[in-house]
């Protein structure tokens, strides 16, 4: 169990100061650290491995102080035996990817190196690039290997920092196989920073979401992405609708509250959360959770059907994104078959439909 | 001939010195924190822009029989620091400092960082990072360092006067000794020295720039690992 508490002020050249300030805990196994660009993450992770200090707080390891401000303990990072893998992932170029892998095991005989050094290379597969230089192998053999040279130490935790970014999907995923198949004898805490909604799904366990320098929600990772608690976070967990209005009036009876969106005459429904009339909130809906119809739909459960018209149709790969502007302008996603079945084109007039409970309040 | 030798003793002694206290000293330099590091960078630039003949005047003092530099050698050795061997090879490891330090801390400055780090979290301390990742990936620069003070050194004139007077075999260095030969007009002399002189360095400075990125990494990487081994 990794238990963390720290406050660490940042200040940044033409911004404002950025406190990171949070806490948690990390048992066994795979978290994921979720948040957009410049919301803590990566100082997070080097505080933990002991490249940058907080200002303030505790960091322990099954009750082993790595670094505590209120008696001054602060093990520098080659003591802490927690293991990071960077984005840039920081191989050694002047080595060949033996030496790069062997570097943690200095105190070992040379026969126990080799022997773990061997064993990693193996469940990694690449042990049959030991003697060639990082310069020489593909992106995704260096990313194995960056993966053997930190797990070969036997760390206490696992820091991963978007290990796998520029993979294709099927590379990405037989890594994160290897990656469970080692932590499933291992059983350590294993943070995992990621953008990626592919790697989320492969790997969540558990999520921790950042924003601002603090942690906004925590739990399984679909119960974070799917009712994010702020914008920032709803861009990046993929919300491709963020739409503003003013709430009309609240039927609590029903559990719902009527929304005005922006400037439009469009009303819609969404689940009650914490407002009073005449607030001005937010209300995130992914493209992908809203349906299309080109005649107006009739008897149907979902509360919010809008009359709009379409505005761009475009193809990008097995996706179709469709614009409709209903008064304020909607992104929505349709498979290339609907899209010709109902010959989607600009000028056409659309109805969409939007349930109560794919609309979600949000927070700024 | 005597003067090329004493020469190219002496600057092989400085450059061996250099770079004993120069890799640690740029090491300092390229990762404090401290703020006063500055002052310290000003100190060892300070032979880039003085006189050589300002240097050689303090250093002069401070090794005379009545200087801390002069006093201290006294004690220690039964005999003055000025007009000696010794003495030369301080001065001049004073005067070529910045000329180790500068390529040193462009090429420890320019590891990158991240580097440092992944070493530092595989468990490595200060010193075995230097050994077997910035020192690795600086060897242009620890090469450039060693030919700049040992070229430095060949070259120097003011300080050398100054501090080390005119003693052959002791101190007249190559330099002195062309500038003796063309005050007694020996032209001839001169000439065949500076001849020799030019050859050499150009020489010198060809193979080393030949051969700078070529070979020195791949030479140094697999010794130093093999010391780390064995440590």
């Amino acid at each position: 169990m990794l238990s963390v508490q720290i406050r660490k002020e940042l200040h940044r050249a033409n911004s404002p100061s950025f406190v990171l300030d949070v806490a948690f805990e990390l048992p066994p196994g795979i978290t994921i650290l979720f948040g957009p660009s410049g919301a803590g993450k990566s100082t997070l992770l080097d505080c933990l491995a002991g490249l940058a200090k907080p200002d303030a707080g505790r960091i322990s390891i099954d009750g082993e102080l790595l670094f505590d401000s209120a008696i001054g303990a602060n093990l520098p990072p080659q003591n802490r035996l927690i293991a990071y893998v960077f984005q840039s992932l920081a191989l050694f170029p002047h080595m060949d990817v033996e030496a790069n892998v062997s570097y943690g095991l200095a105190k070992l005989s040379p026969e126990d190196r080799r022997a773990r050094v061997d064993a990693a290379l193996a469940a990694f597969h690449v042990d049959a690039l030991k003697a060639r230089k990082p310069a020489a192998i593909s992106g995704g053999e260096r990313q194995r290997v960056a993966l053997a040279r930190s797990l070969v130490t036997s760390p206490r935790v696992l820091l991963l920092d978007e290990p796998l970014t520029g993979l294709d999907a099927q590379l990405k995923s037989s890594i994160i196989d290897d990656l469970r198949a080692w932590n499933s004898a291992q059983r350590i805490p294993i943070v995992y920073v990621t953008h990626s909604r592919e790697e989320v799904d492969a790997l969540g366990e558990r999520m921790i979401a950042i924003d601002h320098g603090r942690v906004i929600d925590s739990g399984p990772p679909q119960h974070v992405l799917d009712a994010p608690r702020s914008k920032r976070l709803a861009q990046a967990a993929g919300f491709e609708n963020l739409l503003q209005g003013k709430v009309m009036d609240l039927r609590e009876t029903d559990g719902v509250m009527r929304i005005r969106l922006e400037a439009s005459e469009c009303e819609i429904e969404i689940p009650l959360g914490y407002a009073v009339p005449g607030n001005l909130v937010r209300v995130a809906v992914r493209a992908g959770d809203i349906l299309l119809a080109t005649e107006q739909p009739r008897g149907l459960s979902a509360r919010n059907v809008l009359k709009g018209r379409i505005d761009s149709v475009e193809q990008r790969g097995t996706i179709v994104v469709t614009r409709v502007d209903c008064g304020v302008i909607f992104t929505v996603n349709v498979t290339p078959g609907a899209a010709r079945v109902l010959e989607l084109s600009p000028e056409r007039k659309v109805w969409l439909v939007l349930k109560t409970h794919s609309c979600h309040l949000i927070a700024d | 001939m005597e003067a090329l030798f004493l020469s190219i003793k002496l600057a092989a002694c400085v450059s061996a010195i250099l770079l004993v206290c120069g890799v640690p000293l740029a090491y300092w330099l390229a990762n404090s924190q401290w703020r006063g590091k500055f002052l310290l960078e000003s100190i060892v630039a300070l032979p880039l822009v003085l006189p050589p003949t300002v240097l050689g005047f303090y250093l002069l003092v401070a090794m005379g029989p009545r200087g801390p530099l002069g006093r201290i050698w006294q004690a220690a050795f039964g005999h003055g620091l000025a007009f000696t061997f010794g003495g030369l090879v301080i001065a001049s490891v004073i005067y070529s400092l910045p000329f180790a330090i500068q390529p040193l801390l462009f090429a420890f400055e320019n590891v990158d960082r991240e580097l440092l780090h992944a070493s530092a979290v595989l468990g490595a301390g200060r010193l075995r990072t230097l050994w077997r990742v910035i020192l690795p990936l600086s060897v242009p620069g620890v090469i450039t360092a060693i030919v700049f003070s040992f070229a430095h050194t060949i070259g120097e004139f003011g300080v050398v006067l100054m501090v080390g007077g005119n003693l052959p075999g002791i101190t007249r260095t190559v330099s002195i000794d062309i500038y003796d030969h063309v005050q007694s007009l020996e032209y001839a002399q001169a000439s065949r020295l500076s001849l020799a002189l030019l050859g050499m360095s150009f020489t010198v400075l060809a193979i080393v720039y030949g051969m700078n990125r070529k070979v020195g990494r791949r030479l140094w990487a697999p010794w130093a690992a093999k010391q780390d081994a064995r440590c």
